[in-house]
């Protein structure tokens, strides 16, 4: 694997703290995670900027899924878990009693490891979120939507002609940029992304890639990722995650080029994970 | 002798007595379906369906009124089953693990297990002694009764095989826990549900203790689901019994189109499902 050639000077890095905070999009403060009695994630502190790329890195059990899952509070439907700290998106705190669990997954979108498509048609994938949150208010716009949506995921004219045909006709790529566009369709702000392209193929691979570089101007965009090419390709901002800590979290370039810790260097480098 | 011959021997032996055993199990099934098609046939004709029966003695007459009768019952039973039976089988499923779910499909499963003719004399006293009356409903009661245990385990088991991925997504789209299950997780599981409804209705239109003592008989053609009804089951019960060979030649032929009824049950439950899953790629 190629590491990436130092090529930052020392005086480029002197602030020695995280990416600069306008006003972040998620702060998170101190979160810690319970599975039953087993503390999977410890104190987290971080804070994420809106309209750019986070890629969250580390090696496999170290917590960064459990991470980007109480973002959106999706680990709420596992049972014994538990959760300590603050996650605030756009100043207000996900956890407090008064949120509503289901507004709360319309505004932070995500999309899964393995492609989950429903058994209905690619058209009604798309709409699914749509027809629930009852967000058009004409058949006319539904469409309009949809259409709108698998653009954005770039399915659009792979699909076209095949709407009202079902979903798992699709290849594995085809089906991971359909749960992309069906995410996309209830227009969150934010979109988690769950190592997206683990299951494919480097073509399919790359065209995820590209579909993530070109969302971020519209959409801030958090991904957790085994692969650290892709991290380095596709994003702004990294974490490394170790052991259910935050190791280090900074410009992407710097996380890979001249990190602070050893602990991280040995891991962009491939001296472990 | 060396041992690959030895071996060969054995495998030959054990290959022969698994091709027994499977003639055994199919020689029943064979002469039942041999006897009923060669005896049934003969009474068998367009009178038979059409036609109410005569009074002994009178040649041809049909069964009519045990046609319209058994699908009558067995329309009750699952206007009653299904949606007891569907809907336990979502709570089963979502609520697995819970004391109650538990109990739920023990009893389930205990009630599959009760005698049919114990389950028609439960329905005799709490739907037939409080009227006075043999019913319809008390038939299509216990034949419901019947019904919702299987009902309600299949709903369960084909729910709990729809991978966990399908909610997770649904509920990342902002769907409630209720609208995950009934617009994306039941969806996904109804051409199998479909599937074990038909055949458990295949499997309650044979019964024919649970009708004695709650459908009863009825001479007369009748579709008054407060009076007794007449059904196939019973109707082939008591001309088989009967002295008159007019009646036993009808019994035959009641038997081949219930045993039809049945076949044609299975294949459609095949069918339909194989279609659905198609359709879903």
């Amino acid at each position: 694997m190629p590491v990436p050639t130092p090529s930052v000077t020392l005086h480029e890095r002197a602030s020695d703290s995280p990416p600069a905070v306008k006003t972040p999009k998620i702060d998170v403060q101190s979160l810690s995670f319970y599975y039953g009695i087993k503390r999977a994630l410890e104190e987290i502190s971080l804070q994420i900027q809106p309209n750019l790329v986070t890629a969250f890195i580390g090696p496999s059990g170290c917590g960064k899924s459990t991470f980007l899952r109480t973002l959106n509070r999706m680990n709420d439907v596992l049972p014994a878990t538990r959760v300590e700290g603050k996650v605030l998106i756009d100043g207000q705190d996900v956890y407090a009693p008064s949120v509503d669990v289901v507004q709360l997954r319309r505004r932070v979108g995500m999309v899964f490891q393995k492609s989950n498509p429903f058994p209905k048609t690619i058209f009604e994938n798309v709409a699914y979120g749509l027809r629930i949150n009852r967000m058009t208010s004409s058949r006319a716009e539904l469409a309009g939507r949809v259409e709108e949506s698998l653009k954005q995921a770039a399915l659009w004219n792979e699909v076209k002609d095949r709407l009202h045909e079902s979903a798992l006709a699709l290849s594995g790529g085809q089906q991971q940029r359909l749960c992309i566009a069906r995410a996309l369709a209830i227009q969150p702000d934010v979109l988690l992304m769950d190592e997206p392209a683990s299951a494919l193929d480097p073509i399919a691979t790359q065209r995820i890639e590209e579909l993530v570089y070109s969302l971020k101007t519209s959409y801030t965009i958090v991904i957790v990722t085994h692969n650290m090419q892709q991290a380095a390709r596709v994003s702004d901002h990294t974490a490394f995650f170790w052991l259910g800590k935050l190791v280090e979290y900074d410009r992407t370039d710097r996380i890979f080029t001249a990190p602070r810790e050893k602990l991280t260097e040995d891991y962009v480098t491939g001296r472990f994970g | 002798m060396n041992r690959a011959t030895w071996r060969r021997l054995i495998s030959y032996l054990f290959v022969a007595a698994c091709g027994l055993s499977v003639l055994i199990a199919l020689v029943p099934l064979v002469m039942i379906l041999f006897f009923v098609i060669s005896q049934g046939v003969q009474a068998l004709n367009v009178e038979f369906f059409t036609a109410m029966p005569k009074p002994v003695g009178e040649p041809g007459g049909g069964m009519l009124n045990a046609f319209v009768g058994t699908l009558m019952l067995i329309g009750l039973a699952a206007a009653l089953a299904i949606p007891v039976g569907v809907i336990s089988g979502i709570y089963m499923s979502e609520y697995a693990g819970t004391r109650l779910a538990t109990m739920v499909r023990f009893a389930a499963d205990t009630l599959n297990g009760v005698p049919s003719i114990v389950i028609g004399i439960f329905a005799y006293g709490i739907a037939v002694l409080p009227f006075r009356q043999f019913s319809a409903l008390a038939g299509g009661l216990a034949l419901g009764v019947m019904m919702i245990p299987i009902i309600a385990r299949t709903t369960e088991e084909l729910l709990l095989l729809v991978p966990g991925s399908l909610r997770e997504g649904a509920l990342a789209l902002g769907a409630t826990r209720a609208r995950a299950v009934f617009s994306v997780i039941l969806p996904a599981a109804i051409p199998g549900i479909i599937t074990g409804i038909v055949l458990a209705l295949a499997r309650i239109a044979g019964e024919t203790a649970p009708l004695l003592f709650t459908s009863f008989n009825n001479q007369f053609f009748s579709t008054d689901v407060r009076q007794p009804m007449a059904s196939m089951t019973v109707q082939i019960f008591n001309y088989a019994t009967s002295a008159y060979d007019d009646w036993i030649r009808q019994a035959w032929a009641g038997a081949l189109v219930l045993v039809t009824f049945v076949l044609i049950c299975s294949l459609l439950a095949r069918v339909v499902t194989a279609r659905l899953q198609r359709l879903r790629g």
